[in-house]
């Protein structure tokens, strides 16, 4: 348990915005801090990545501040739990009082992102992996989903049900981006074209643009503010690889050890967890990670998520905004699952509101399968 | 093919493929074997002793996906793209020919020559 609270979160535009990176960026902090009842001037902490090569300060002097404090670790889809974790110990050190996460992209009306993903040319990777044309990141998650089916006995149609009740979830989100679109099959899911086998198109995350921010500072000062503080409970993180070869087992990944940081450090276990947002970059990247939170033994993810479990009213709330597979996907999709917690715990999810979440959690996967880090949040009731 | 140029660590690697060797990076402290090549051992930390020694050619498939949509235009799709797990015991990439294929399949080494007198290894039944 910390002594450090979320005390702000808002999304920026999400979908096809037109706007530039930056403006979304803006949004989201302003939004985020508004939503806190507080101003630009009572930040002096700033986390981000993803805005240029120098995100930090591109952002900040874009904003008018000069920070006390700044983070941009780059890990890609877990940056915002680590971003938290760092926080959190920058505001017990006493070097900050008022931090805000962000993150914000305009891929999709940019049309930025590429299936083969951006490889630099000094890596080992691009003499000894890139000259094969694997996607990247996407072939990465389909060797892993293809490997878990092989020691198993999983199925395509076990696995599309984290895709279809992603999009049971987003239809009860007015900001989804498949609001509206109607409910998704395990059947749509399988005729969907096959991207990098066994996933097809209908496995893979959006593309949007969109983005958000969190605010953190001290406990006692939180409880002065608008909202009732969402604590900081616990924090975990693995770094575990950049090839494609490095990971001996794909089946297990980084998320075991980082949530059972992340638990013991909150002092809870699996079976204390309300609402679970967890990347769902892929389907497969939901099942592996909540397997290697523990909330199921190895081998029985795809049996747990089956008969409703996942979906709004069953025993399991997972990724309850729609997730990346069917609500928005701007890229490092972890700061988003950070908003969406803060709301359940809040009370403000409407008609997705999980009854009486008390304790959340929030798991981040970055790269292929590469980095994951984990923060468990909680309010009194 | 673009296949970058190789560097000071895997120079010694690339020139054994100009033959149609396949080597791995072998540390003379320890006997560890390991791939890609590095400037130290990663199980006993030597930066001296490092080497390339001949390893077998054999493996057998880890993982798989088949790729339906290419990485960049004008590539042709469909191909399939493996994690072939060395004899020896490091864990590479590889294409594979046709999709038809399962985990723990063995497989050979094979070559496909680069313009530049270098070859790239590529697994085959």
């Amino acid at each position: 348990m910390t002594g450090v609270a979320i005390v702000g979160a808002a999304e920026c535009d999400l979908g096809s915005t037109g706007k530039s990176t930056l403006t979304l960026q803006t949004q989201a902090v302003t939004r985020a801090l508004a939503d806190a009842g507080l101003t630009l001037a009572d930040v002096d902490g700033l986390a981000t990545t993803g805005v240029s090569r120098f995100s930090t300060t591109q952002l900040a002097e874009y904003l008018g501040l000069e920070p006390r404090w700044v983070d941009s670790t780059f890990v890609g889809g877990s940056a915002a739990e680590m971003m938290v974790a760092r926080a959190t110990q920058a505001i017990e050190a006493g070097q900050v009082s008022t931090v805000v996460i962000s993150f914000a992209s305009n891929q999709r009306s940019a049309r930025s992102r590429s299936l083969g993903g951006v490889v630099e040319e000094h890596t080992p990777e691009a003499q000894f992996e890139t000259p094969y044309g694997p996607l990247y990141p996407l072939s990465y998650y389909a060797m892993a989903a293809q490997q878990y089916f092989h020691r198993y006995g999983g199925t395509r149609e076990k696995l599309a049900e984290i895709a279809v009740a992603a999009r049971e979830w987003a239809l009860l989100n007015p900001a989804a981006f498949r609001y509206g679109a109607g409910p998704l099959t395990v059947d749509d899911v399988l005729a969907a074209p096959m991207v990098s086998s066994p996933l097809t198109v209908a496995d893979c995350c959006l593309v949007t643009d969109g983005g958000g921010a969190v605010v953190l500072t001290a406990l006692d000062r939180a409880r002065d503010l608008r909202h009732p503080p969402v604590r900081v409970l616990g924090y975990g993180e693995r770094s575990t690889n950049t090839s494609m070869t490095a990971v001996e087992d794909l089946t297990v990944t980084g998320a075991r050890e980082s949530g059972r940081e992340a638990f013991a450090r909150a002092g809870i276990t699996p079976a204390d967890v309300d609402v679970l947002e967890v990347y769902d970059s892929f389907t497969i990247t939901a099942a592996l990670s909540i397997e290697a939170l523990g909330f199921c033994g190895p081998g029985e993810v795809l049996d747990l998520v089956q008969d409703g479990r996942i979906r709004p009213g069953g025993g399991l709330a997972l990724n309850t905004s729609g997730g990346g597979l069917s609500y928005c996907h701007p890229g490092q999709f972890g700061v988003l699952l950070l908003v969406e917690a803060v709301r359940q715990l809040r009370g403000e999810a409407g008609a997705r509101q999980v009854p009486d979440a008390r304790v959340a959690v929030a798991h981040g996967t970055g790269g292929i399968l590469s980095t994951h880090a984990t923060v468990v949040l909680g309010v009194r009731r | 093919m673009n296949v970058p140029p190789p560097d000071d660590v895997t120079a010694g690697w690339w020139d054994a493929t100009r033959e149609h060797r396949y080597t791995l990076q072998t540390c003379g402290s320890c006997g560890h074997v390991q791939h890609p090549p590095r400037a130290l051992c990663t199980a006993c930390s030597s930066t001296v002793d490092l080497g390339f020694v001949g390893a077998s050619g054999g493996g057998v498939v880890d993982a798989f996906t088949v790729v339906h949509r290419a990485p960049a235009p004008g590539v042709a799709v469909p191909y399939t793209i493996a994690r072939i797990r060395l004899a020896e015991g490091p864990i590479v990439l590889s294409t594979l020919d046709g999709e038809d294929w399962r985990i723990g399949a063995p497989v050979r080494v094979g070559w496909l020559d680069l313009d530049d007198g270098r070859a790239l290894p590529v697994f085959h039944r």
